[in-house]
């Protein structure tokens, strides 16, 4: 019968059980109910629990001096990473570009020569942009790459003084990467 | 000195030096009351507080007043110019008023005073009365519903918790006999072995309760802040207030605070008396320790309901204070004869 399995004692047991309604609240003093000694008792209990607050250290960082560390799976800015032997990663496939949802990639590929051999495949990426006021910081860009040129980093400050600056080109996306990043990388290698 | 203060020009001179004297370091004080609020209440709730400006903050009020001077003089459409002009003025001017009968012992043997008035309690009562016309005023001028609520609310409030303030300090008039702070604060007893000063809280502790919560009441201060009360009535009389004129009540409403703390300083604890520290800093250090009670109480308690205090007013103080005084009365009628 559909009717029985909506019933609360067919629905499987919750793990760390909640509290009921009436669970946790104290019981309400005999008699008439509240008495002028349990009023200023509750008074004196909320002035404690305040000063107790008073004498404890704060919770808070002090933002710009301490920051809150960083999930590793956290998407900030995106990095492009190079080889241990210098070469890019970046074949320049634009899969990244075709992934992004807001289309704030662009990537223009040239072929490589023996002369001038940018990356280990055919081609390489000539112009890497991206355009950090239009990214939404999904991270489809890091997921479609085949060759893991492309991640996204720890850093959330990225405010600048104009939109021009928010363009970042590909010199600035081959800065290396925060060692800690790098070594996350190495490990999951 | 004496010669000084005996002839009549000499006596101006000392006066005027005195009251500038006292305008700097009450400004100071009020300066400092605000930073050691924000400290505080940031550290009930487990957070530094200001601490960007200057070591520890401690600039942090120069900051936010030399903001708060260079905003435009604004006075909005449809305002009653003059008194919207006016109301900021009053409060500050009865905040300070009060100071003027207010004595502050600065060693064994010298005291510091504007007035020496033999009424002196009876007359800060009614200058820290006109704080309400401030409020009243600005709130109807501001031509805001808000403001006008936070007015009316202020009237109201002030009504119900003036009677219980004077009364609250009957019993302590009735037992020093006299009603000049210097007096109530060098009350002395002869009791067997023991003869010195006694703080009068021993003898009217019901009395300081009563002082205590209606104090609050009377200075507008959470949990009794009925006129601001931001979430309801977006900042009652200050609505339409910005800044210098906004800087005027919030200074007056500092002032008021630390007059308060100082009179219950003055009238319950012995004033600048205790034993083994200096006359001046027993005085600093029993305001502070009031001023911290006051930022204490609100970081702790939620504001109440119009009606409960109301209620708290009229059905709870006012009878408990006048009992106060008719119980007083009778053991001193016993004791004394």
């Amino acid at each position: 019968m559909p009717d029985e399995e909506k019933t609360p004692e067919a629905r499987p047991e919750h793990p760390t059980p909640l509290r009921g309604r009436d669970e946790g609240v104290p019981p309400k003093p005999e008699g008439q109910g509240a008495s002028v000694a349990s009023d200023i008792g509750a008074l004196a209990k909320g002035l404690k629990t305040t000063l107790g607050e008073f004498f404890s250290p704060p919770v808070t960082l002090e933002y710009p001096e301490e920051k809150s560390p960083r999930s590793e799976r956290y998407r900030g800015r995106h990095y492009l990473r190079r080889y241990e032997n210098g070469l890019e990663r970046c074949i320049g496939c634009e899969l990244c570009a075709a992934a992004c949802p807001v289309g704030c990639i662009l990537v223009i590929a040239a072929e490589n020569t023996d002369e001038n051999r940018v990356s280990p495949g055919e081609r390489y990426a000539k112009t890497y942009e991206i355009n950090m006021l239009r990214c939404i910081f999904c991270g489809y860009c890091e997921e479609a790459c085949p060759v893991q040129a492309i991640v996204l980093g720890p850093e959330y400050e990225l405010s600048d003084t104009s939109r021009e600056k928010f363009i970042y080109t590909k010199e600035k996306l081959l800065e290396p990467l925060p060692p800690d990043v790098q070594a996350r990388l190495d490990a999951n290698k | 000195m004496n010669q000084v203060y005996n002839d009549p020009i000499g006596h101006w001179v000392v006066i005027v030096v005195a009251m500038a004297l006292l305008l700097f370091v009450v400004l100071t004080a009020t300066a400092y009351t605000v930073w050691f609020e924000r400290v505080a209440l940031g550290r009930i709730q487990r957070r530094p507080g200001p601490n960007r400006v200057g070591p520890f903050g401690l600039l942090q009020l120069a900051a936010d007043g030399i903001k708060l001077a260079f905003k435009e003089s604004f006075v909005p459409e449809k305002t009653d110019k003059v008194l919207y002009v006016a109301a900021p003025a009053i409060a500050v001017a009865a905040a300070f008023l009060a100071w003027a009968v207010i004595p502050i012992g600065l060693w064994y043997n010298v005291q510091y005073w504007i007035a020496d008035v033999n009424v002196g309690i009876l007359l800060i009562f009614a200058v820290s009365s006109l704080n309400v016309y401030a409020i009243v005023i600005g709130g109807y001028a501001s031509n805001n519903k808000y403001s006008l609520l936070g007015g009316l609310r202020s009237a109201a409030q002030l009504i119900s918790y003036e009677m219980s303030l004077g009364l609250s300090l009957v019993p302590t008039f009735m037992i020093v006999g006299s009603l000049r702070l210097r007096d109530i604060v060098e009350y002395t007893v002869h009791w067997g072995p023991y003869a010195g000063p006694l703080p009068l809280i021993i003898l009217t502790p019901i009395g300081f309760i009563i002082y205590l919560i209606s104090a609050v009441a009377e200075t507008n201060r959470a949990p009794f802040d009925l006129p601001e009360a931001e979430q309801e009535l977006i900042g009652g009389f200050l609505t339409e207030y910005s800044g210098l004129k906004f800087v005027m009540y919030y200074l007056a409403e500092y002032v008021n605070m630390i007059t308060v703390s100082a009179l219950a300083t003055l009238l319950f604890f012995g004033g600048w008396f205790l034993w083994g520290v200096p006359p001046v800093l027993a005085f600093l250090l029993k305001v502070i320790l009031f001023l911290f009670l006051y930022i204490w109480l609100r970081g702790t308690f939620p504001r109440l309901r119009y009606d409960m205090l109301m209620r708290l007013g009229w059905k709870v103080l006012l009878p408990l204070a006048m009992l106060n005084v008719i119980v007083t009365a009778t053991i001193l009628v016993a004791v004394q004869g």
